[in-house]
């Protein structure tokens, strides 16, 4: 195995709040992840991708904490059956990459390349277009699970341990290591996407343009700035895009039509100051923002790594939330119960909560993952500065308006909520542990988040 | 474990009668803090009403500052009703007076006992258990009295000089393990212990101090005065000369 080091190291979500230390091992092979948790000790073991979880999804307080980032390999395409086999390890960087330039692209991406394929699974993400083709975990062929038992499993949506693959997905790494799986694949004919933006001037016109235009597009988002006062509150930019076919682009472009730019991303400062972001100069961010942006564009022809994930452009843009962190609440609430999400985006729209990435979508059909997030309903995810006073309570208000209007938080962004609120929001959880205590009876896989909300 | 807004889970308090002690602990349980321990000889017997009616669930548990072989148990009872510890606060103490103490050596040296080496067995049993869950938070109750010794207090304020000395190497010793040490200076806190001691100047309630700890857990500081103003105050009164240091009554 790779070398171990004696001292721990310390660990945090991509929000960097609430550090603990474990001890990291990097293992390069499944193999490798078998011994790890054969060797497991008492406080138990847990596996880590890119750390793009935003709370303590991927830390495990005085255990073994795999980095499964070495777990890579050659990415296997099968054309005939459209799907893609790629270990664990790989990020969405080097998949999509591996992908467009065959003429193939993801599933689902989430809104950074810098994920793993095993984190993806283990959060079943979703991407711009969960209206249309739900989260990742629908498009998972088969997975390689090293379960803490020493089996080594080959899950499938409809074989003999169909449960357990549910358990799988959005089941935050606890159900044992996923060191490999089989993806659908998207044909695409270029890495340009066909996106047309338009501005609206108050929340009830965002909410009414997403919910008429939503089926018309495969991918669909919105930002929205709460900080805008008065009827301007939710105002948005809001875009929907298809891929585009080469007669989309510019002559110029139609050469190379698969050529994927990711571009060198920009680094963010070491260090920044706290309160950097406030609601001063994320208010100014906003206007401008919104002001940059056309009243409305038709048919623009957008590079994918623009498109998908304009934050990559800057490297650790988490650290300008400076020292205390970020903290992102991120919940859908059903279609239907509109009211809740109004009066939790006025609630943080009320304390000036600096949020310069507020992103408003509309979800479809879940997985079925006994812990997956999404589900049909309208889901906010909002970045705010963990030091913020009375952060902390204005949240919890937040999680019983959620809890009475039958919504729900998103695991992989939370390191906040208590037990009894995530156990009400998650019903399938009794159903998980049976399947938990099965593959896991010692209790070897563990994590902080797990711990705090008594998952296991 | 703290979590992403800074508030804990559980705490265990050691000195379980302390009203320092237990003004923390209450301010911790308003913040969020659903599981406590009152640690002290004979148990705690009658928690404050106030950390239930908050909705903390409290255990009482049997803590002899006294005899350091059961301290490493009491730490391991502590484990053993509510899981990992997220802060243990470390408030046990005695005053006495100056006076008895020079008339009866055996008695201060009870009193330093307490003062000084229960918190090194204490202190160490704690942190090993937090170093081993790599996560917690110990804050140590010391004392403006153990920053510069004074001639009107020195068998309690040695005692606090010692315990401030070894919560800083403590906290050293535990850098980069995910669990730290927090140090607490209080002046002049009026409570039942010191009811018989003259007021000092820049006294702070057991409230504030609370307060005080409460915002050093959240920023990650080492080392909280309170009031803070007596930080300045003693970096002046540690250059004071000697022969007028030996005259001041207080």
């Amino acid at each position: 195995m790779a070398s171990q080091p004696e001292r721990p190291v310390l660990l945090t979500g991509w929000g960097r709040t609430a550090p603990t230390a474990a001890r990291v091992v990097r293992p390069r092979s499944a193999a490798q992840v078998a011994r790890a948790l054969a060797e497991a000790g008492p406080r138990g073991v847990l596996a880590r991708g890119l750390g793009r979880s935003y709370g303590d999804a991927a830390q495990a307080a005085g255990g073994t904490v795999l980095d499964c980032t070495e777990l890579t390999g050659p990415i296997r395409l099968d054309a005939d059956r459209g799907e893609v086999t790629v270990p664990a390890g790989v990020s969405f960087e080097r998949l999509i990459a591996h992908l467009l330039e065959r003429g193939y692209f993801v599933p689902v991406t989430p809104g950074t390349r810098q994920v793993t394929v095993g984190g993806a699974i283990a959060a079943d993400v979703h991407g711009k277009n969960h209206h249309a083709d739900s989260s990742l975990g629908a498009h998972v062929r088969s997975l390689t699970l090293a379960a803490p038992t020493g089996e080594t499993l080959t899950l499938t949506p409809d074989g003999g341990d169909a449960e357990l693959f549910r358990a799988t997905l959005g089941g935050m790494g606890l159900t044992g290591v996923v060191t490999e799986a089989t993806l659908a694949v998207l044909p695409v004919e270029t890495s340009y996407m066909r996106v047309d933006t338009d501005r609206t001037d108050s929340l009830d016109a965002t909410l009414d343009l997403m919910s008429r235009t939503d089926a018309d597009y495969r991918y669909t988002v919105c930002w929205v700035d709460l900080l805008a006062k008065g009827s301007a509150m939710g105002r948005g930019v809001l875009t929907r895009a298809d891929h585009a076919g080469p007669r989309d682009l510019p002559p110029a472009l139609r050469r190379d039509p698969l050529r994927h730019r990711a571009g060198s991303p920009l680094a963010a400062p070491p260090w920044a100051p706290p309160g950097l972001l406030n609601s001063w100069t994320v208010g100014a961010f906003n206007a401008v923002y919104r002001g940059a942006a056309p009243r409305r564009r038709r048919g623009e022809a957008q590079p994918i790594a623009g498109f998908f994930h304009p934050l990559d452009a800057v490297r650790g843009w988490n650290r300008l939330y400076g020292p205390h962190g970020l903290v992102q609440y991120q919940f859908v609430v059903p279609f239907g119960a509109e009211d809740t999400l109004v009066r939790i985006m006025e609630g943080l729209s009320r304390a000036g909560a600096p949020s310069f990435l507020t992103v408003l979508k509309r979800l479809g059909e879940g997985t079925g993952g006994h812990l997956s997030f999404p589900r049909p309903g309208w889901t906010l995810a909002v970045d705010l500065p963990a030091g913020l006073p009375g952060l902390g309570r204005m949240l919890r208000r937040f999680d019983e308006l959620l809890l009475a209007a039958d919504g729900r938080l998103y695991l992989a962004k939370d390191g906040r909520a208590d037990a009894e609120t995530v156990h009400a929001m998650y019903p399938d959880l009794p159903a998980w542990r049976k399947v938990r205590e099965r593959v896991d009876p010692d209790g070897v896989l563990v994590s902080d988040l797990a711990r705090r909300l008594r998952l296991l | 474990m703290r979590d992403s807004v800074g508030t804990v889970r559980t705490v265990l308090l050691l000195g379980g009668r302390s009203e320092i002690g237990l003004a923390i602990v209450e301010r911790l349980v308003r913040e969020g803090a659903r599981e406590v321990v009152l640690a002290a000889r004979g148990g705690v017997a009658e928690p404050p009403a106030a950390l239930a009616a908050l909705g903390a669930k409290v255990h009482s548990l049997e803590f002899d500052a006294t005899a350091p072989d059961t301290h490493t148990a009491t730490v391991d009872g502590a484990v053993a009703l509510v899981g990992d510890l997220d802060v243990v606060v470390d408030a046990f103490g005695v005053l006495g007076t100056q006076a008895d103490y020079e008339a009866d050596p055996a008695a201060a040296a009870r009193a330093a006992a307490v003062n000084y080496t229960g918190h090194v067995s204490a202190g160490l049993a704690v942190a090993a258990r937090l170093r081993e869950q790599g996560h917690g938070a110990l804050v140590v109750l010391s004392s403006v009295a153990g920053v510069r010794v004074r001639r009107f207090n020195f068998v309690y304020g040695s005692a606090k000089a010692g315990l401030d000395g070894f919560a800083q190497g403590l906290a050293d010793s535990l850098h980069g393990s995910g669990a730290r040490v927090l140090v607490v200076r209080p002046g002049y806190v009026p409570t039942r212990m010191s009811a018989h001691v003259d007021p000092a100047p820049f006294p702070a309630t057991p409230a504030q101090v609370a307060e005080a700890v409460s915002a050093g857990l959240r920023s990650g500081a080492t080392t909280v005065w309170a009031p803070r103003v007596l930080a300045p105050v003693f970096a002046g009164m540690r250059l004071m000369p000697r022969p007028i240091w030996r005259r001041l009554g207080r």
